[in-house]
Formats: structure tokens, sequence, C-alpha cells
């Protein structure tokens, strides 16, 4: 025994050829066929990510609307029953815990998805918040496989083979899949569309396999990450962590202090004075792939670090994000980035690095 | 190249790395099907220079997939005379042809007695299944 986890897919998986590897505790596929040819699928066609590592945690019962004001950056108040909003949980100290979704299933009844690294820090946390409040907050991860289908054509592929109505974007829907309940959300990972299906475990393995047949192409952790960085959707652990508010994350959007939240009197601070460093997103120009931890330069003075570093198969160059100093964050500015000794031009560009061509 | 797959012709380093030797003094160095293999798509190919002083054992240049970085080990002590080009358009060569379109550097050996330390195909091929 490993002591790592696996989901209901595992089999399934290792049957694909999945090349499978440790993550955040679990035993998840990184890819299958190859990272390269998976992203495509997700940009033109359409593929599937078993993402059954992510946590789920219910909040229910009267207060669950203040409480929620408390812990959630975004303004719970404006979600409505089937909507999905997103919201960094932030410390006191405006430091991010976690950054996930919320759907409203009903009136005084919410669904957090949580990242897998953090479900155990995220229910602790909001463990201690909850107590003043009359709420109930339930860790609910048992009860969940997630398949996320993302591409152009993810949504007609899917309503056909399973015979479902889908909801449009950022909504949630109740739906039988394999004679079960499920939970249908038009949310994603991957900055084209699709959905997130929130399945019993027990019809995980023939969902797979209907949508499988359908022509879904098998995506790993390694497409996804590819995807959700051309997009600059950031990534825990990555952009965001205890040590980042959501303003430096460019993450304001998604920040109501008037609500009060935790950490609030940070973020708002934050907002009106600027912050030392921002998140960037870059292109090196010519050659080189930048990679995590990566300094960067600006003549001799080291101005930042990339936090994520990649080649984007779709733009065929070196791409990333990384936290530079704020008067080098605007789309233009020239870096250089030191990978491993070389020197790599780069260049600040503007949010998202891929945009689909109309 | 989806069959894995260790010529006979070549020596071979426990690094997954092969030499091709050409005459006494001249030798073409790549990597192996299983280094490819593990790598998966090679979309980046950093060559060292021509010219460059290469030594047994230590790294000479990068390949790299999309998510991850690996070293090329020599398998032989030299000076590099001529590096493959072509890979800086098509580095995927270095999956789909390891052993031929898909070279790395040509190298004059500067101790070509080094050849007698490397495996033979078989030999490495037993390293591989441990």
């Amino acid at each position: 025994m490993n002591g790592l986890r696996r989901t209901p897919l595992y089999e399934q998986h290792v049957d694909l050829g999945g090349k499978v590897v440790p993550f955040a505790g679990w035993e998840m596929p990184v890819q299958y066929e190859g990272i390269k040819e998976e992203h495509s699928a997700v940009r033109t066609h359409a593929g599937m990510f078993d993402v059954s590592h992510m946590g789920e945690v219910e909040v229910e019962g009267p207060g669950a609307l203040a409480f929620l004001q408390l812990v959630l950056s975004n303004d719970v108040a404006k979600l409505e029953i089937g909507g999905a909003q997103y919201s960094c949980l932030c410390q006191e100290d405006g430091g991010v815990i976690d950054d996930l979704f919320t759907y409203r299933l009903g009136g005084d009844r919410y669904l957090i998805v949580t990242n897998a690294a953090n479900h155990e820090t995220d229910l602790a946390w909001l463990g201690r918040w909850s107590r003043d409040f009359d709420v109930i907050v339930r860790d609910v991860a048992d009860r969940y496989a997630m398949l996320a289908v993302q591409g152009p054509h993810a949504r007609a592929v899917l309503s056909r083979a399973l015979g479902i109505e889908l909801p449009p974007r950022m909504r949630v829907a109740h739906v039988r899949v394999g004679g079960r309940p499920a939970l249908v959300c038009g949310t994603g990972y991957t900055g084209e569309d699709g959905v997130e299906l929130l399945l019993d475990p027990e019809v995980a393995t023939p969902i797979w396999a209907e949508l499988l047949d359908a022509g879904v192409v098998p995506c790993g952790l390694g497409a996804r990450d590819t995807l959700r960085l051309e997009v600059c959707f950031p990534l825990h652990g990555h952009e965001l962590s205890t040590e980042r508010n959501p303003i430096e994350a460019g993450l304001g959007w998604c920040c109501a202090e008037a609500t009060g939240f935790l950490g609030s009197a940070v973020v708002a601070r934050a907002r009106a004075e600027g912050t030392a460093e921002r998140l960037a997103p870059f292109l090196i120009e010519g050659a080189g792939i930048p990679r995590d931890e990566n300094p960067v330069l600006v003549g001799e003075e080291t101005v930042g670090v990339v936090s994520s570093g990649t080649f984007s198969p779709s733009l065929e160059q070196g791409a990333g994000m990384a936290y530079v100093r704020s008067d080098l964050a605007e789309p233009g500015t020239e870096l250089e980035i030191d990978v491993r000794g070389k020197r790599r031009a780069a260049r600040v560009a503007s949010k998202p690095l891929y945009r689909k061509a109309s | 190249m989806s069959e894995d797959n260790y010529p006979d012709d070549l020596r071979y380093h426990d690094q997954h790395d092969w030499a091709r030797l050409e005459g006494d003094e001249h030798a073409v160095f790549g990597i192996t099907w299983y280094a490819q293999d593990s790598l998966g798509e090679v979309v980046f190919y950093d060559p060292p220079e021509v010219g460059a002083t290469i030594q047994k054992d230590s790294s000479y240049a990068e390949v790299e997939s999309v998510k991850a970085v690996s070293d090329v080990i020599a398998p032989m002590s030299g000076e590099v005379v001529a590096v493959n080009d072509a890979l800086e358009d098509t580095p995927e060569q270095i999956n789909q042809d390891p052993y031929g379109e898909g070279w790395l550097v040509k190298v004059r050996l500067t101790a070509p007695q080094e050849a007698e330390g490397l495996l033979g195909a078989s030999e490495y091929r037993k390293l591989l299944e441990g």
C-alpha cells in the first residue's frame, strides 16, 4: 500500500494505457496517448477528465447564506437557485486557502467543490467558522465521482449519449444519469464550452464507457494543466497560496469586500493601494520552455518568479504566468526568464494567452 | 514508433542513451526508445554548441516534453562536430525515429576506448527488464 487513493475509474485509466502518477494523494492519469493530442481534442472536439479526486462539501441550513458570505470572497447573495459561482476561501490576512466553485442546489442548500489537495484543510476551516451559524457542513466527497467533459462538441455529444438536457454556462441542473440522481454543471477549467458531471460513483464506469464509445477523448491531468494555463486560470499551489491575496492573483473580480468576508479588509486595502507584485501572463519569444520556480529577470535584477510554465500546445511556444513587480506586469513589458541558467526572452501578454479564432 | 526497439549495432549507456560508432574517432549520440517513451512527446531539443566538449556520464543537452525536462547524458567523451538542427522544427523525430532522424549530436571522440564500458543491445534490454 502506498497510501494513495484511487477514483472509481482507476481500472479504466490503466486499461486505456494511461500513465498514472501520484497527485494530491491520489493515483491519477497524467496522460493516455499524449498531452498534445488530448489538449487538441479539447480545443477542437470533446475530451473528458476524471476529476473524482476533487472534493465536495455540502452546506445546508437557515444560516447557510450568512455563513457562506463570511467564508467566501464572492457575494453569495447573488447566487440564484441553480446557479454557480467562483470564489476564494481566504484567511483573515487575505491569503488564499483554496479557490472553489459553489453551486446553489436549493433554497438554503449549497455544494462547494474543493481542490483535492486542500479538501481536508477547507473542511476544517469551514467547520471552525460554521460554529456560530445555524448550518451543517458535510463532507460529501465520497458521494460523488466527477467527470469534466469539455470542448466545442462536448455538449452535443454528451446530451445525445446520455439523453439529458444540459444547463447553460454557470448553472447547475439535477438530472438522472445511469438511473441515478446526478448533477450537471455548466462549468469547467479549460476555456472551452462543456460541463462537469457529479455522478454516483456506482455509475462512473458505465458512463465513462458510454462517452468513450460516443467519441469523447480521454484526457489526463497533463492536458488539463496546459488547457487551463493557456486561458490563465489559476491553480492553487501555483498562482494561489496562503502567501498571496486574491488581488495580486488578479482575482479581484470574485471578491465583494462589502460582504465583510474573512480577509475582506486586507483585500480592500490591496485593491485600493495596489500590491508589490502582480500575476502576469507571459509568452517566451523564440526558443525555451519556462518551468515553475524559474526566476524572472530584468537586466541583472530578479523581479519575480514563474508560478506555472509549460509548452503551450495551441500556441506552440513556451508560455506561463509569473509573479512580477507590479510596474512590470503590464502587457508588452519585456522580461527574461532564467530557465536553468539560460536566459530566455519573454514578454508580458494579456489574458487569456490563447483566444479562440472567431 | 510504438514498439520498443534496441538495434544491435549501437552501444548503450545505462542512462538510456545510445552511441553509434563511426570509424575509430567519431560517434553519433541519441536517446533510446525507452527514454523517449518515458519522456513523452518531445517538444523542444536544446542542443550543445558545435565545438563544445562533452564528458562521459555528464549532461550535454536537454530534451523537453510538455510537462518535463530531461538531461541527456553523454555515453562517451568528445567534442561536438555536428548537431541535428532539423530537430529545432521537428523535435517529434526524437519520438518517431530515435535511432535515425532523431539523432542528437555527432562527436569526435577523445577516449574511444570508453566504448568498451558501454552495454550491448541485449545487456541494455536486460537492464530495462530489471
